[in-house]
């Protein structure tokens, strides 16, 4: 609440920027729906997500030039009302959602009218722009009631993303539901597990729960409010076991919606989960190397390899992308697990890295889905003499999956093993080496077929738009970029791991 | 519907008070039990009431699903309006204190009816088609085989 006494503050642009990069695309989506164009929908989206990016990086420099920024919500002062903070983790992550958000709105330009009805694009817009906002959301929020109403915001706004999905194939329908009973269950244990927390310390905002908390012991009330959260974001999040509804959602989605979603949506469920670690419950160090040492780091070791096999016995090429995702979360979870400050830049670079490298494969896949109606590898023989840019760009990003020196791939898993090692844990080290032979079998499996297959087709009759391929280029060279120049990613990583740590280290 | 004579005049009779206390529920909500939400939903009531007794035809004439498409739309943009305002003020997003800055308190009071008009606007637009959307689906199974 302003002071009283003040009649006017004047406040600058800057001062509010945590509040456009929500509030911006959250706008559009229901000015989308009064207008009711497709055509004004579209150029809306691109702008509000033009804006949002541009924000982001504005916050970014932000934080880097003044440390972490508070914002107080209706003007009422953190404790009592909803608090924006952005630190490194999510100025950096932001960077990524809204970027990705952005070349999803231009890639989609040239795809939609293919996927989506024409009277339901002004509709399917407006549900990217409300999912946008919602992770976007997430990631600023510093509230955990708030960050539950953005994560349900988003994933909302997603089941009906995927469903559209069925103009195409009417099993976009259930891929949908499942994902809508899934997501309920997960939303509805996080809730659960914050319910307990209230109870706990009659708080909902995250640094002063964290305060609260702090005690030699952490009594029941809160290890069961940790289980919950850590379940239920991990639905959300697509850890190892509780995968199921990803490869459905994915494949069966429109190209745009799945583009975005395979970059962001993981991730940003991901981001919770090391919020609430780093962020929250850090002053119960023993309980949180119990969990995971014992239970997520074998989940994702064990992720890396089940799900990187599932990849190579699918014949289907958005499922095997699908399932490779399941497997790269594997190495974000062993990332984290290890507590240490390499250990969590691993893991933020690889989930940049890696949101950067899905889209680009989503991309191509869904270019060669729609031009060359090909889904099924024993389709695409010959693709790489028919479509040759794609092909390479598929090439490129899939390099990066496997994690060849030049591309952003093998950044992640070069300092993922590093950690390993400066934990003297060998075996890990070599079961992520060992997990990378597994991705060069899958991704080599497409590329033999796309460029030493015969091909049977010539020629198609449709054609996809060529805002289509300057984004796949766009993340292309980026991928190459971020593999050759690490100073953008490692510097903001690095800076947010030790941000994070620093509390921990404190109460130890 | 058409033999239940009763039932008509009564709903007919009924609708108005209805509408009238969903706005009563929603411009007392700050004193007394209530706000946007249940008002939207009892104004939605009204709707699917008449629905219900007089046909999908009837209440369509009334208020055409783009109309409650475009509701849910507005309510949500007058509450970010009200919040976008008191930028333009120099406040915080959503400090209702900048309505009347010279007086924080009664802004607090017009922001928060804004506010929950907003909310009543879109809830009411939401109930009402998810009404239509059940409605407007034609049935598999006839009236007589229930």
């Amino acid at each position: 609440m302003a002071n009283p006494d003040v009649t006017f503050v004047a406040k600058s642009f800057m001062e509010h920027l945590p509040v456009y990069q929500v509030l911006v695309p959250f706008v559009s989506a229901p000015l989308c729906v009064l207008f009711g164009n497709r055509q004004f929908a579209w150029y809306l989206t691109f702008l509000a997500c033009f804006i949002s990016f541009i924000v982001s990086i504005l916050l970014l420099n932000q934080v880097a030039e003044f440390g972490t920024i508070s914002y107080a919500l209706g003007g009422w002062p953190p404790p009592i009302g909803i608090e924006y903070r952005i630190d490194f983790l999510n100025a950096f992550l932001l960077v990524l959602v809204s970027g990705m958000a952005l070349l999803t709105s231009v890639y989609l330009k040239g795809t939609i009218d293919l996927e989506v009805e024409r009277s339901n694009q002004t509709l399917f817009l407006t549900c990217l722009l409300l999912c946008v906002s919602g992770l976007l959301g997430v990631l600023i929020t510093g509230d955990a009631f708030n960050l539950f109403v953005f994560l349900e915001i988003s994933s909302l706004s997603t089941y009906v993303l995927v469903a559209q999905g069925a103009n195409k194939d009417r099993r976009a329908l259930t891929a949908s539901f499942d994902y809508l009973i899934m997501g309920t269950i997960g939303a509805t244990f996080f809730v659960i597990g914050l319910g307990f927390l209230y109870a706990a310390t009659g708080t909902l905002n995250m640094y002063d729960i964290a305060g609260r908390i702090q005690g030699d012991l952490p009594d029941r009330t809160i290890q069961v409010a940790f289980a919950f959260i850590l379940v239920g974001l991990g639905l959300k999040g697509a850890l190892f076991p509780l995968h199921t509804w990803l490869p459905k959602a994915y494949s069966f989605s429109p190209t745009p919606a799945a583009i975005f979603l395979a970059s962001t949506a993981t991730k940003v469920a991901i981001y919770a989960i090391v919020r609430f670690l780093f962020s929250v419950f850090f002053s119960h160090p023993t309980m949180l190397e119990t969990v995971l040492v014992n239970v997520v780091m074998p989940l994702g070791i064990l992720a890396m390899f089940v799900a990187g096999g599932i990849a190579f016995y699918q014949r289907d090429l958005k499922r095997m992308l699908a399932f490779s995702s399941v497997s790269q979360i594997g190495y974000i979870l062993v990332g984290v697990s290890f507590m240490s400050s390499k250990g969590l830049t691993a893991a933020i670079i690889h989930l940049f890295n890696h949101g950067i490298t899905k889209g680009l494969l989503f991309m191509c896949a869904g270019v060669i889905f729609l031009r060359y109606k090909a889904s099924f590898y024993k389709e695409m023989s010959g693709l790489g003499r028919i479509m040759p840019w794609t092909s390479a760009a598929f090439l490129i990003g899939g390099l990066s999956l496997i994690g060849i020196p030049g591309t952003a791939g093998f950044i992640s898993k070069w300092i993922l093993v590093q950690a390993a090692l400066e934990q003297g844990s060998w075996l890990i080290a070599l079961a992520i080496l060992l997990s990378s032979l597994i991705a060069v079998l899958y991704v080599w499996q497409v590329t033999e077929i796309m460029y030493f297959g015969d091909s049977s087709k010539k020629g198609f009759e449709i054609s996809v738009g060529p805002f289509s391929y300057i984004t796949i280029w766009i993340l292309a060279v980026a991928t190459i970029f971020f593999g050759l120049s690490t100073s953008f990613t490692l510097e903001y990583s690095s800076e947010a791991a030790r941000v994070l740590l620093n509390e921990f280290s404190l109460t130890d | 519907m058409n033999q239940h004579l009763v039932l008509r005049v009564v709903t007919k009779l009924m609708v108005g008070f209805i509408i009238l206390f969903a706005l009563y529920v929603q411009f007392h909500g700050d004193y007394s039990p209530g706000g946007g939400f249940q008002a939207g939903v009892i104004f939605a009531a009204a709707f699917i009431l008449y629905g219900l007794v007089f046909g999908l035809e009837s209440v369509q004439a009334v208020l055409p699903p783009w109309v409650t498409h475009k509701m849910m739309a507005l309510g949500v943009l007058i509450y970010t309006l009200v919040g976008i305002y008191s930028f333009f003020l120099g406040f915080n997003f959503l400090d209702y204190g900048a309505l009347t800055p010279s007086h924080p308190e009664h802004g607090q009071h017009y922001g928060i009816l804004l506010v929950e008009l907003g909310v009543g606007i879109t809830v009411a637009g939401v109930v009402i088609s998810i009404y239509y959307a059940f409605v407007s689906r034609s049935s598999t199974s006839k009236d007589e085989e229930w």
